[in-house]
């Protein structure tokens, strides 16, 4: 009895030693977030997204001021909270980078299938991440509201919903799989459950977002990107209706969460 | 084909659906979401848009998950006893390696993605669901604790006939764990060869060896 009471002993001391460890690091993770929040390097991008945004630009040599991202042209204000959802003049459900995508090609006459083709980080994909970070700031508290009017907006959101649960690649994974549960973790990091409004700032109310372990700012469609990596899945064309119907299924889910972004991560 | 004009593509094809809802047709989204999986997505490095085909165990599963209801009884059972005919056993007779080796394939969490290449030796992702030696505080909790797991079943020694079945179950566990548990969110490590047999051997001594630290 003795002994088994000392082994108890020692087992009870191991599992909160380790509980301490971990609430230490978790601890640890949240005062260097403090920290760098006086400071988010993400506002370098807003001022960089502002100034692209009322820069004469392209081979026509506009700004963007009269672009449209579903509040009318020009306002800007509000409208990240509203995205995904379906233009008119497009004839397409499109969330905030391809919405961009088509005022520079619009307004300013950019060729969309090269902004299309452009690496990540790169080019104006890197001047959509600033431009994104900037828009998406300044709908910063508010809670989302994504139209579901729309028959198109409807079949998104239900497509979306089918994409998000699919398994495939060689470890059998699905977007579920990670995020189609509460209360848990990778390794140390929490996983939001984006099946449900997963509470205000977190999953679709967090990007884009800086990158602190690679100093590198990620928009939705980049966050997308890096967990069909992850996944084991080939990769999403950016911009394609796959990536467009998963933002409209996460943000109809995520209905009343509000925003944080530019939100900072690990 | 360039990007616009899957761009367009896409769009015709959700326009034109969702035209139809209009009328007495209903949208049939099954099927316009395969559609859209297998126009957007391309191959990268070693991932091929084989990847995206599902077998009918992971067909029926994805299926559930939308409905939002578990598969019905006697289909899960249909697809275990399928599952169960795919593990292959060692060769040998042996179930265990190093418990040593163990721990490294536990620990890594490489191999497979569009940034590998074809050398990488595959991890066995462990630690990002399961808590196994204790001593590594970083895990995840997507699967259940695997501290203790052979002192817990009481295997003493793992080649001894009363440790046999847990030793079996273990390795097929490893190999396909639908053979359990038809819609199992764990990965088959053996079946999809993400793991080796040699690998799989050492994460067994991980888990039943006496002398591994997860038992002590």
């Amino acid at each position: 009895m003795k002994t088994s009471h000392g082994l108890v002993g020692i087992l009870l001391g191991m599992t909160v030693a380790g509980a301490q460890a971990q609430d230490a690091a978790a601890a640890g993770i949240a005062k260097f977030r403090e920290m760098l929040a006086d400071g988010n390097p993400a506002e370098l991008f807003e001022m960089k997204g502002e100034e692209l945004w009322k820069q004469k630009r392209g081979p026509k040599k506009t700004s963007l001021e009269q672009c449209d991202l579903g509040l009318g042209p020009g306002v800007v204000e509000g409208a990240f909270v509203q995205l995904p959802k379906y233009f008119a003049d497009t004839k397409r459900v499109q969330d905030l980078e391809t919405r961009l995508v088509t005022c520079m090609e619009t307004l300013q006459g950019f060729n969309a299938a090269e902004i299309v083709k452009t690496p990540l980080l790169m080019g104006e994909k890197a001047n959509i991440a600033a431009l994104a970070t900037w828009i998406g700031g300044l709908s910063k508290d508010m809670p989302f509201k994504l139209s579901q009017a729309h028959d198109s907006e409807k079949t998104m959101y239900e497509v979306g919903k089918r994409l998000f649960f699919v398994r495939g690649g060689s470890h059998d994974f699905s977007c579920a799989s990670c995020h189609g549960q509460d209360d848990t973790r990778i390794r140390l990091q929490d996983l939001p459950n984006l099946t449900k409004n997963p509470g205000d700032g977190v999953g679709f109310a967090a990007w884009p977002a800086y990158r602190i372990s690679n100093s590198q700012m990620w928009t939705m469609q980049h966050r997308l990107n890096d967990c069909y990596r992850q996944q084991r899945f080939p990769e999403p064309k950016w911009g394609s209706d796959a990536t467009i119907a998963l933002s409209v299924y996460m943000g109809v889910n995520a209905s009343g969460a509000k925003s944080i972004v530019p939100a900072l991560k690990r | 084909m360039n990007q616009k004009m899957l761009f367009a593509a896409g769009a015709v094809a959700v326009a034109a659906l969702a035209g139809c809802a209009g009328g007495s047709k209903p949208v049939d989204y099954d099927k316009l979401a395969a559609d859209i999986i297998q126009s957007d997505f391309q191959p990268n490095g070693i991932v091929t848009l084989k990847a995206l085909q599902q077998d009918a165990n992971m067909a029926a599963c994805s299926a559930a998950n939308v409905s939002g209801k578990p598969l019905p009884e006697a289909q899960a059972k249909v697809l275990e006893a399928a599952a169960l005919k795919t593990i292959q056993w060692p060769t040998d007779g042996q179930f265990l390696g190093d418990w040593k080796e163990g721990e490294k394939i536990a620990q890594s969490g490489r191999g497979m993605t569009w940034t590998d290449d074809a050398k990488t030796v595959n991890g066995g992702n462990c630690y990002n669901c399961h808590q196994i030696d204790k001593v590594e505080i970083s895990f995840g909790t997507i699967g259940p604790s695997l501290w203790n797991y052979g002192k817990l079943r009481g295997v003493t020694n793992p080649a001894s006939p009363e440790a046999k079945a847990i030793v079996e179950y273990t390795w097929g566990k490893i190999w396909n764990p639908q053979a359990y548990n038809a819609c199992s969110m764990m990965p088959r490590g053996g079946h999809n060869g993400v793991l080796s047999p040699a690998q799989i051997k050492h994460v067994m001594a991980l888990l039943l060896d006496p002398k591994s630290p997860v038992n002590q």
